[in-house]
């Protein structure tokens, strides 16, 4: 029975980790995994820090995981990255979207945005680093970040025995179809 | 057969479905919500809605029940708080079809003021309880608390927490089942709920429950898993997930399904075969007091903790030593709370309360409690739903007797209003209070993510439906000066605030602009950009707590990816640094 993957997906409320989350469980679900995914809804979604968990393997029992205990971390905004980084176990991956997102504390001056949130995740874990936003811009819509992000945690987690273009095929609205797999090559490109 | 992935929250709703329900009466609240977001899908076969307030929620549901249906209702677990005078007689006067009432309970109060456990209310009414553990659990522990209501003539609370109601599991579906209907007839000594007849429904109750409690050591819902003879684990709800993580594999589990009344037999043959016993719970110890209380010796308590949600490794550090290895890397993320969204109508009501100094503004659930985030700071209190109004009121008359010179202002939202300020709307007026209420009317039950309510002209099953006014109902109490303004426009909002302080007869204030967020109505949005030679970097629009406005190089600056152009931060700008461009 395979060991059981967890990945961590984290951000601001709003940024679209959920549709990066259900094209991941989509394909997972299609070759046979059993899969949970957990997420969190209400207050945190009005511009708060978010997460979304999926957990695959042959059983799956908690659908949530504490410290140290994520495969793969992908971050929506580079300072969610380091929030998060507790979660992840040594020698785990982290994809990491080089955005930075001020919170409403940092808006209203309270405090600072912290310095050097790439440079220390990339001293600490093994990293995939990409301006997801950029690509997602030069493709056209700022709205396919989460795909491009998506591609490059597909690429990172070597799971090429799922059809991922075809499982995109089957998530996003057919209109969107050939922007979103644009977004999903770029992000796999993104990866070296 | 094929597998879906659904959250918990939606396979109840499955779960209702394919239990033949038939009417089902809710008020959203997170993580409850999606039960009933869910169900108009099966609205061909089963009536759903929602109601003003959990209280009304759950007195329609039982009153379909008495009626000889089986029905439903949902709430989060504060929501039982409000519902629960109903609750207690219903546990007493029975049912006539099956009766189930959802409790969706909060560790961690991920969107919550309290994480009470509400497995509590069970022991508390005389009623069953039943825990699902994931999503697949939600179907087949629904139509077994259906079974159980009908069989022992009782409500069912069907106790979930958010980790079983949002996360999302494989589950295979079932064919609807219809009930035979039970054609209605009066039945005064059962349901009419006399003090004799109370008297006389009390030993009933008790006898359901011991009844039930014999059904328990042998229901299906109850489930042996024999391992290993060293350790056992006693469990139930999300827990048991956990603990099937944090204990080693040879590891026996006794879990739990019908956790009240606890099926003291099973687990005392259960706590014979092994020769350590844990009780593993989320929150309090509701079942290990049980346990201990029958003579049966137990770990639970203390070492696993009474507070915040559970996960493996947290249990499997409390119960084993053994600590996760965990990173540091060495940078500390700065606070990221959630606040009013750009745009957001409820920032113009409170830029303008927090130039009142003394102003004393009493919140309530909703939105608007990001109010009191900063930099705003324009919320005294937040209490319960409704509570906005009628706090205020006790606040008021206590300044009042002391004669501290302050103005109160009672503060919730449209669908708060009709869930239980009208109440307090009539306290205030009818006990001479000294507080002004505001309804911030955005036209949707807002935080719980825009469920229609009695303001806004829809229901439920997405039909038209009366749009109640606010300003009528106020009329009606008897507030005769009723100041209704756009809080966008800070000048009109100012002049009702103004108003309503100056007027000699009673006065209330509607701060009345649509959530942006309302997909079915047109937004007039565009983009505010900051003139970077005009501004003085005197960070004066930094006060109006946009999450889309910060200081770049000394100067502001507007993020056009979150910016919506409401003009609020230009309306402040002393100099005319802000202006709106019309495109987006």
């Amino acid at each position: 029975m395979m060991e059981r993957q967890s990945a961590l997906l984290v951000g601001v409320g709003g940024q679209g980790a959920i549709l990066t989350a259900k094209i991941l469980v989509t394909g997972l679900m299609e070759v046979g995994y059993d899969v949970k995914m957990s997420e969190v809804h209400g207050m945190s979604q009005r511009g708060g820090s978010v997460s979304t968990q999926v957990h695959w393997g042959g059983k799956v029992y908690s659908p949530v995981i504490g410290p140290g205990a994520a495969d793969i971390l992908v971050a929506f905004e580079k300072m969610e990255a380091v929030r998060y980084a507790e979660f992840l176990k040594p020698g785990g991956v982290a994809v990491i979207n080089d955005y930075e997102l001020p919170s409403s504390t940092v808006a209203a001056g309270l405090c600072e945005y912290p310095a050097g949130c790439l440079e220390a995740m990339e001293a600490h874990f093994r990293c995939v680093t990409l301006d997801a936003a950029a690509e997602a811009l030069k493709l056209g819509s700022a709205k396919c970040m989460n795909v491009v992000l998506f591609g490059a945690m597909a690429k990172a987690l070597g799971m090429d025995q799922i059809d991922w273009e075809g499982v995109i095929a089957k998530v996003v609205p057919e209109k969107f179809l050939e922007l979103n797999l644009a977004a999903y090559r770029a992000g796999r490109a993104a990866v070296k | 057969m094929e597998r879906h992935l659904l959250s918990g929250n939606e396979a109840i709703a499955r779960g209702a479905y394919e239990a033949g329900v038939k009417v089902c009466s809710a008020y959203p609240g997170t993580p409850s919500t999606e039960i009933f977001e869910n169900l108009p899908q099966y609205k061909d076969v089963l009536y759903c809605e929602w109601a003003p307030n959990e209280k009304v929620a759950t007195e329609v549901a039982y009153g379909a029940a008495m009626a000889g249906v089986r029905s439903l209702c949902a709430m989060k677990h504060v929501g039982v708080n409000v519902a629960a005078d109903p609750i207690f007689t219903a546990a007493y006067d029975g049912v006539t079809k099956g009766f189930v009432i959802v409790s969706a309970d909060d560790p961690s109060m991920h969107s919550s003021q309290n994480e009470q456990d509400n497995r509590y209310y069970a022991k508390a009414a005389r009623m069953a309880l039943v825990e699902p553990s994931d999503s697949q659990e939600c179907i087949d522990f629904l139509k077994e608390a259906y079974r159980i209501s009908e069989r022992f003539d009782m409500p069912v609370l069907f106790r979930t927490t958010t980790r079983v109601s949002h996360s999302k599991s494989l589950v295979t579906f079932g064919e609807r089942e219809e009930q035979e209907v039970i054609p209605y007839q009066r039945n005064a000594a059962k349901f009419v709920c006399t003090p004799a007849n109370a008297y006389r429904n009390h030993p009933k109750v008790e006898a359901n429950l011991a009844a039930l409690e014999a059904y328990g050591n042998t229901c299906p819902i109850n489930k042996l898993e024999l391992k290993g003879s060293k350790v056992g684990v006693i469990t139930a709800s999300i827990a048991y997930q956990y603990a099937k993580d944090a204990f080693p594999e040879d590891t026996s589990f006794l879990k739990l399904g019908l956790t009240y009344p606890l099926p003291m037999e099973l687990i005392r043959d259960f706590a014979s075969k092994v020769e350590t016993l844990y009780v593993i719970e989320e929150l309090e110890p509701f079942m290990e007091e049980q346990i201990r209380a029958a003579g049966i010796p137990c770990t639970g308590k203390q070492l696993v903790g009474r507070m915040y949600e559970q996960n493996p490794q947290r249990l499997r550090q409390e119960v084993f030593g053994a600590a996760p290895e965990t990173v540091d890397v060495g940078v500390e993320p700065v606070s990221r709370p959630p606040a009013l969204c750009p745009g957001c109508p409820h920032r113009g009501f409170f830029y303008t309360m927090s130039k009142g100094k003394d102003f004393v503004v009493t919140g309530d659930i909703g939105c608007y409690t990001l109010g009191a985030a900063a930099p705003l700071i324009a919320l005294d209190t937040c209490v319960c739903m409704g509570g906005g109004f009628s706090v205020g009121m006790g606040l008021a008359k206590a300044l009042e007797v002391t004669g501290q010179k302050k103005k109160v202002f009672g503060v919730l939202g449209d669908s708060t209003f009709f869930h239980s300020g009208m109440t307090g709307a009539a306290e205030i007026l009818y006990n001479k209070g000294e507080v002004i209420p505001v309804v911030l009317d955005n036209s949707i039950t807002g935080m719980t993510g825009h469920q229609d309510n009695p303001g806004t002209g829809y229901n439920l099953q997405g039909e038209m439906a009366a749009a109640i006014k606010i300003e009528e109902v106020l009329r009606a109490i008897g507030y005769e000066n009723i100041l209704i303004a756009d809080p966008q426009d800070l000048a009109a909002m100012q002049q009702a605030v103004d108003g309503a302080l100056a007027s000699e007869v009673p006065a209330a204030i509607i701060a009345r602009r649509p959530c942006l967020l309302i997909k079915r109505i047109p937004h007039d949005t565009g983009l505010c950009v900051v003139d970077t030679e005009k501004c003085i970097g005197c960070k004066k629009c930094l006060k109006v707590g946009c999450p889309a406005l910060f200081v770049k190089e000394g100067k502001s600056y507007i993020d056009p990816n979150q910016c919506v152009g409401c003009t609020v931060c230009a309306q402040v700008c002393p100099v005319g640094a802000i202006s709106r461009k019309e495109t987006k």
